[in-house]
């Protein structure tokens, strides 16, 4: 069983509403971070991806954001968690691109690019969960 | 649910995406987009996505399958307005809006659109 998020700032993710929910909670902690425009539209359309895929094909769930440190930089951590299907073989999943029609994958192999760290951890009939951070120097 | 209007301007059809486009949205679009052309004739489809401030991969999607399905019912299709920082998070997402026209802004898309649907 992956296991539930703790309850941070966040938001469910069942529906369209959601997605773009976690879009303008993403971009207002962004900007109050002191984001560039470019970083925080970055992490905002990483986020729309990931949040997507969590209502897709994930079966719903719900994404966390946090505020995190690291010596001399700052970053926004947004973890998305679900208890779906879970996806069987990730390198498959990540390896699709955007142009390969529905299916897994679609938003995994794009939103990667756009932050700096990527993780993903997924057992198949328990769920997926996907963190990803975005740094900035102080 | 709210619905992207569609403005008539002679032969051209204008859209000015204003909301923060939901998947929905989007999939209405492409069907009312396809009606309108029909029902008009118009030779040319103006989308103006300047109040975008994010474009992900499903959105990008859909305004190139909007793109190619107006050129499919005979209409020339241009896309106008993105801002910067979207351009450069599509770019890097690998993204590629294949066949989409563009212009830099609604002039400069109504003067591309004149030079290529007459």
């Amino acid at each position: 069983m992956i296991a539930e998020p703790e309850t941070d700032t966040g938001c469910q993710l069942r529906s369209d509403h959601d997605i773009a929910a976690s879009r303008q909670l993403v971009r207002k902690l962004s900007q109050d971070l002191g984001f560039s425009l470019v970083d925080q539209t970055k992490l905002v359309t990483a986020t729309s991806e990931l949040a997507r895929n969590t209502v897709k094909y994930g079966g719903g769930g719900e994404m966390r954001v946090e505020q995190v440190r690291r010596g001399a930089e700052l970053g926004l951590k947004v973890t998305f968690v679900d208890q779906g299907p879970g996806i069987a073989d990730i390198q498959k999943a990540m390896s699709e691109g955007w142009s390969s029609g529905s299916g897994l994958g679609l938003g995994l192999s794009g939103s990667k690019r756009l932050v700096n760290d990527f993780d993903i951890e997924s057992r198949p009939g328990e769920g997926t969960r996907v963190t990803i951070t975005r740094w900035r120097r102080i | 649910m709210e619905r992207i209007p569609i403005l008539r301007m002679g032969r051209t059809l204008l859209v000015t995406i204003q909301l923060d486009m939901h998947d929905a949205h989007a999939i209405q679009l492409q069907e009312d987009l396809s009606s309108r052309i029909v029902q008009t004739g118009a030779k040319g489809v103006l989308i103006d996505i300047s109040a975008l401030d994010v474009v992900d991969s499903f959105i990008a999607r859909a305004i190139a399958n909007i793109s190619s399905m107006a050129e499919l019912l005979d209409a020339r299709c241009v896309l106008v307005g993105m801002q910067p920082s979207v351009a450069i998070t599509l770019v890097e997402m690998g993204a590629k809006m294949t066949g989409v026209r563009t212009a830099l802004n609604v002039e400069r898309g109504m003067d591309l659109l004149r030079s290529v649907s007459l």
